[in-house]
């Protein structure tokens, strides 16, 4: 299964999910993601899941897992594309993602990451 | 339901195992005429019981079955697996109890996204949980 890429725009790193995951890839996303935020110096993290037509507990763990450990290296992680489908599944499933943002389109993502703390959307508390 | 529903097993053995039950689960909601968010709860669903099966249960197997009538349009996943079994069911089930590294969400949840959930565990026999859910056609 081929790595996910990892784009370095700016100060921001973009990560386009091409594929579904296998566990172990999603174990190996998030170390990939860390490390690239010291080592680029990066102050914000976009992630986009809209090729995903199933986000499980576990995958939805390790992104706010993901979004967690950016934080405390200073960078922002920002969700994008999450379908209406998975979001009400989530839902359902009894998941509340605090402290994940999310954005409908790479365009909003990039305002949240630039505006530094006043996002126009956060995940539910 | 006049006749037995042809049904697909698919082993767990390996990680590689839950994306082919997600796969299998997808064509079958697919196959029964289930609305995209049906879609997405089955294979959610299948999903969370695929990795406890694998994780918990060190392996088994899903069987994934379509039912369908003039009216309606069933996937039933049935998971079984040979491993330590469940003490207390009802612990398990608790929203954020978990023994391993996830969050809790894998039984509880999956109960929550189906229309029927029934559970069969007992430590030294095993685990096997079979759940569906159901979608009324449009006439």
């Amino acid at each position: 299964m081929p790595g996910v890429p990892i784009v370095k725009l700016h100060d921001v790193l973009l990560v386009t999910i091409q594929d579904e995951l296998l566990d172990y890839s999603v174990d190996e996303l998030q170390q990939q993601i860390t490390e690239q935020v010291v080592e680029q110096q990066a102050r914000g993290v976009l992630i986009d899941i809209s090729v995903l037509d199933v986000v499980d507990s576990f995958l939805a763990r390790t992104l706010h897992d993901i979004a967690a450990a950016t934080s405390l290296l200073a960078a922002k992680t920002v969700v994008v594309g999450m379908r209406p489908a998975v979001a009400i599944t989530l839902v359902e499933l009894g998941l509340v993602l605090a402290g994940l943002q999310t954005a409908l389109s790479v365009e909003e993502a990039l305002d949240i990451l630039h505006e530094g703390g006043r996002p126009r959307r956060t995940a539910r508390r | 339901m006049s006749e037995t529903p042809p049904t697909t097993t698919v082993a767990i053995t390996n990680e590689t195992d839950i994306v082919h039950v997600r796969q299998a689960a997808r064509e079958a909601a697919v196959t029964a005429g289930f609305s995209l968010v049906q879609q997405t709860k089955l294979v959610t669903a299948a999903s969370e019981l695929a990795r406890n099966a694998l994780v918990y249960g060190g392996g088994g197997r899903a069987e994934i079955a379509v039912e369908e009538t003039s009216l309606t349009g069933t996937v039933r996943l049935t998971f079984v697996d040979s491993g330590p079994g469940i003490p207390d069911i009802e612990v398990a089930m608790t929203d954020g109890y978990t023994t391993g590294s996830g969050l809790g969400l894998g039984l509880g949840g999956a109960r929550r996204l189906a229309d029927r959930f029934t559970i069969d565990s007992a430590p030294g026999k095993g685990t096997r949980i079979e759940l569906s859910i159901t979608t009324r056609r449009k006439s």
